[in-house]
């Protein structure tokens, strides 16, 4: 039988890699959980009452989306719209062309990651240089991210220290505190050279148009520092309504991410530089990107939409720490990832279509969201979908349920399968023919076989029972 | 790109057409994000002063604590904002070097920057700069250690006081502790692109 292409990526994973994501999103979950209950009373009631903040904001996008971009407008923002991930590449493009720019700086934003903008302006001679040091590994190795606030979590010191050998930061050394220095001296002077700075935004404030961005290494305030041009790409979804929900959503952001009450450096941009400072864009510019978004709004998964991007689904799931990011073949890993990814492939949707059943639908995501997602609903529903597409992706590693059909169904044929199970006791799994059962048993040992025993023990009670009369107590 | 505008709000509209509600947006009180330790009274001077410690920053009381950590680590060259260097100045060693402008072909000559915080968060530990106040965002970020001269009276108690003090300034950061990552095997690294020390000098 065909297992899921999840489990074939699995099963082929590097234990190095496995136990480096293991290891690394198992330490992330338990920071998140302690940090949340430590400083909170009520940490769930954050959770519910965000993800009623940023329900709100999807079900409202058609008013938001005009009152924002008149915010920003009035703010001295250029305002872009770009439905496509092409449009919002050229729009970008367009922009570095109108200021005759060749180097970008870029702090990191998933949106680009889906649009490959990289890539797109490299071809078209712009120096693009990826700054967060996870990007900026992941660029020198040509890879892609593995995780959504992790993105080398899939690789360990000594990978890395080989990858700056070869792009000529200096001599091999696995030292993190040498890593890092060598990528501080060698990414300075290229934020120092750029023309522009881009970046993404964790939320855009509908009441006052301020932009969010948060990080830790300080790569995007160096990129809005040091450049003369800001550009900040925006999925739609990303707005909330006014400058107080930061104050809640902020104390979720970082704690669920990172397992940190607040990341180091938190961001408010509504425009281009004051009047008295010498440094930072004298030009900024927002895209707002959909590329598949407004499909999702269209669907019944629109909760989706909620998503902070802060992986704290990622690194509480079993199924992402046994297979790594990269296993979800998309930008977006992990149980959001499962959801987004198919939705987000439109027409493509049949080939992603087996990325919702890669879930034991054990429901901790949902759990863990701090915007209340719930994931593990919305999985079922893309299962549904996929299935209603005949997608032969989602029907890998799934067996034939018909027969079973016929046989829960007939209480005959039900009483005789339990008593022919026993069969299973003796006959070695290779000689039963059940494609499914041979594959689970691969690499599993089935319990011995006690079919209608359950049966057997209620009819007896309910003779007991009645036996004992009126007499007997009930509850 | 007009022509994209439209397509997306018709999308947008279209596929919110068949709601039969919209939710509400909720409201929530201040008292939700109240930490446990923030219950009661607070001295938000030295809650702040807690706090950023926590975060591996350095708080600071005086000038005096102030010039012996700059003579005790051999900090000898750097940016400090005109207006302060006329306060500070007097009380540092002459071969401590002041530079009032900051010149960015030259960023690694600087090993300290001292400019003007508009604010703190006492229960993060966090420094607020913004485009009038700190007279330089590069000056703030790119030398090893940065020291924000913060206001006792400026520090809020938390998140929501603080953003609700945002105001109008089109560039604020909160800056909590040292640049760090932990992107190279999850362990802590401070100073990646934005300082490895950071200070927060407390004044009346
Ligand atoms: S779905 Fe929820 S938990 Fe997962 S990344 Fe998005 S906000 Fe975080």
């Amino acid at each position: 039988m065909k297992f899921q292409q999840i489990d074939e990526y699995a099963a082929r994973l590097r234990p190095e890699t496995k136990a480096s994501v293991h290891s690394g999103s198992k330490a992330g979950h338990e920071k998140r959980t302690k940090v949340l209950f430590d400083h909170f009373i009520d940490p769930d009631r954050l959770r519910r009452i965000a993800g009623d903040i940023k329900q709100h904001v999807v079900e409202n996008l058609d008013t938001y989306l005009p009152a924002v971009e008149a915010k920003l407008r009035a703010n001295g923002v250029h305002v872009h719209w770009a439905a496509t991930a092409e449009a919002a590449n050229e729009a970008v493009y367009s922009i570095l062309q109108a200021r005759g720019a060749r180097r970008m700086v870029k702090a990191k934003t998933m949106v680009s990651e889906e649009t490959e903008l990289g890539r797109f302006l490299e071809k078209r001679g712009v120096e693009c240089v990826e700054t967060d040091l996870g990007e900026f590994i992941v660029q020198i190795d040509g890879d892609h991210p593995s995780h959504i606030v992790k993105p080398i979590i899939h690789k360990n010191r000594r990978e890395i220290a080989t990858s700056f050998e070869r792009h000529g930061l200096g001599a091999y050394n696995d030292d993190p505190e040498t890593i890092t220095r060598r990528a501080r001296v060698h990414l300075r002077h290229k934020y120092l050279e750029a023309d522009v700075g881009l970046t993404g935004a964790n939320f855009v404030v509908a009441e006052s148009g301020r932009i969010v961005l948060v990080t830790n290494e300080g790569n995007s305030r160096f990129c809005l520092a040091a450049t003369k041009c800001h550009i900040a790409m925006v999925g739609i979804e990303k707005i909330l309504p006014r400058d107080r929900d930061l104050g809640l959503l902020l104390n979720l952001l970082a704690r669920s991410g990172t397992g940190q009450q607040l990341t180091v450096y938190t961001e408010f941009i509504s425009g281009p530089r004051g009047p008295a400072q010498p440094d930072g864009p004298e030009e900024m510019h927002v895209v707002f990107v959909d590329n598949g978004r407004t499909d999702v709004l269209a669907s019944e998964c629109r909760d989706i939409l909620r998503c902070i991007r802060c992986g704290a689904c990622l690194n509480v799931c079993p199924v992402y720490r046994q297979a790594s990011g990269h296993a979800y073949r998309s930008v977006y890993p992990g149980p959001v990832g499962a959801v987004l990814s198919p939705l987000l492939a439109g027409e493509r949707f049949p080939a992603m279509a087996d990325l919702p059943k890669a879930s034991s639908l054990c429901g901790a995501c949902n759990e863990v969201c701090p915007v209340n997602i719930p994931i593990p609903d919305l999985l079922l529903r893309l299962r549904e979908k996929g299935k209603r597409e005949g997608s032969d992706a989602a029907a890998a590693g799934t067996p034939a349920m018909g027969g079973w059909a016929v046989m829960a169904s007939q209480p005959f044929a039900w009483k005789a399968a339990l008593a022919g199970g026993r069969i299973m006791n003796v006959l070695p799994t290779k000689y039963v023919p059940v494609a499914a059962l041979q594959a689970w048993q691969s690499r599993r040992t089935l319990p011995t076989w006690r079919g209608g025993t359950f049966r057997t023990w209620l009819h007896d009670r309910r003779k007991q029972q009645s036996q004992a009369g009126s007499a007997a107590p009930r509850n | 790109m007009s022509n994209d505008r439209e397509a997306i709000l018709g999308r947008v509209r279209q596929a919110l057409a068949p709601l039969p509600t919209r939710a509400a947006a909720p409201d929530w009180e201040r008292e939700l994000v109240l930490m446990r330790h923030a219950r009661g009274a607070v001295d938000a001077p030295a809650l702040f002063a807690e706090r950023l410690r926590l975060v591996n920053g350095t708080p600071i009381a005086s000038v005096e604590e102030l010039v012996a950590l700059f003579v005790s680590s051999g900090w000898r060259r750097g940016y400090c904002d005109p207006a302060l260097a006329a306060r500070l100045r007097p009380a540092f060693p002459a071969e401590i070097v002041f530079e009032t402008e900051f010149d960015r072909t030259r960023v690694d000559d600087y090993q300290f920057g001292i400019t003007a915080a508009v604010g703190a968060i006492a229960e993060t530990g966090t420094v607020i700069l913004n485009d009038a106040a700190t007279s330089r965002r590069l000056a703030a970020l790119a030398p090893w250690v940065h020291v924000a001269v913060v206001p006792r009276r400026s520090i809020h108690v938390d998140l929501p006081e603080a953003v609700a003090a945002l105001g109008g300034d089109p560039n604020i950061i909160w800056c909590t502790g040292p640049s760090k990552t932990a992107d190279v095997e999850g362990i802590l690294i401070e100073g990646v692109h934005g300082p490895g020390v950071q200070i927060a000098l407390l004044v009346d």
